[in-house]
């Protein structure tokens, strides 16, 4: 008879598939961010820095 | 203010995975971009302090998990997603990962304590090394080692539940076996 084909319990080989797994999937959702590379946002304010132009005290909020 | 051009740049190049950092923290896009920011202002205003040839991601890390521990601290609580961290930016994943296997890990990653996530991500996904990832976490590599160590075998153990559905060679197979079966 056939024997009900438990899923290996064998601790190590399943457990290695999970841990690449979980390696694989973080890097994943990671790497989505990642992928959009520098906001405008944060380009412009270490831009900002090229100019000469000294910010005042009070600086200028547009 | 004066910042040298190639600090500027190696900050610029920092950003991507300092934004990916800071929403495994915050579990919103939003208020990583904030951190973000506040990181990068901060960072010039100290910039002197950065050792030039020294590990500007590292530096810039450390910042920003810094800012987040003080502000979290002010904060305290907010409601956590449900759905997990990174539920917000979610969009194209990689056709070899599903999208309900993919939910679940979020889930899954937090569940996690905010320490040993943090020190998964750092290792697992940032690409940092043991010992970096204590400097940034300002605690020793053993600490760091033992952390990733507990994510891992706790996310498994949280995957696992569903593992041989969801890891199993594939759903489809077993569906039609299945059928077969009656």
């Amino acid at each position: 008879m056939q024997p009900d084909a438990p899923a290996p319990k064998n601790a190590s080989g399943l457990n290695r598939e999970i841990q690449a797994k979980i390696g694989q999937q973080l890097r994943a959702i990671y790497d989505d961010v990642v992928q959009e590379g520098v906001p405008d946002r944060f380009a412009d304010l270490l831009k900002q820095l090229d100019k000469p132009d000294k910010p005042s005290e009070e600086g200028r909020t547009e | 203010m004066n910042v040298d051009p190639a600090l500027r740049d190696q900050m610029l190049a920092a950003i991507p995975s300092l934004r990916a950092f800071a929403i495994s923290l915050s579990g919103n896009v939003d208020r990583a971009d904030d951190l973000v920011q506040e990181t990068i202002l901060r960072a010039l205003a100290n910039i002197h302090s950065f050792q030039p040839g020294t590990n500007m991601p590292a530096w810039l890390f450390t910042i920003l998990r810094n800012l987040f521990r003080s502000e979290y601290r002010k904060r305290r609580r907010e409601v956590e997603d449900a759905d997990g961290t990174f539920a917000e930016t979610l969009k194209s994943h990689p056709d070899q990962i599903g999208r309900v296997e993919f939910r679940e890990f979020r889930q899954a990653l937090a569940q996690l304590p905010a320490e040993q996530r943090e020190a998964l991500i750092l290792v697992g996904a940032s690409g940092f090394s043991y010992e970096e990832a204590a400097d940034i976490c300002e605690c020793a590599v053993g600490t760091i080692k033992s952390r990733v160590n507990r994510a891992r075998s706790r996310l498994a153990k949280l995957l696992a539940i569903d593992n041989v559905d969801e890891f199993g060679p594939d759903h489809a197979t077993r569906a039609v076996l299945m059928r077969h079966d009656t």
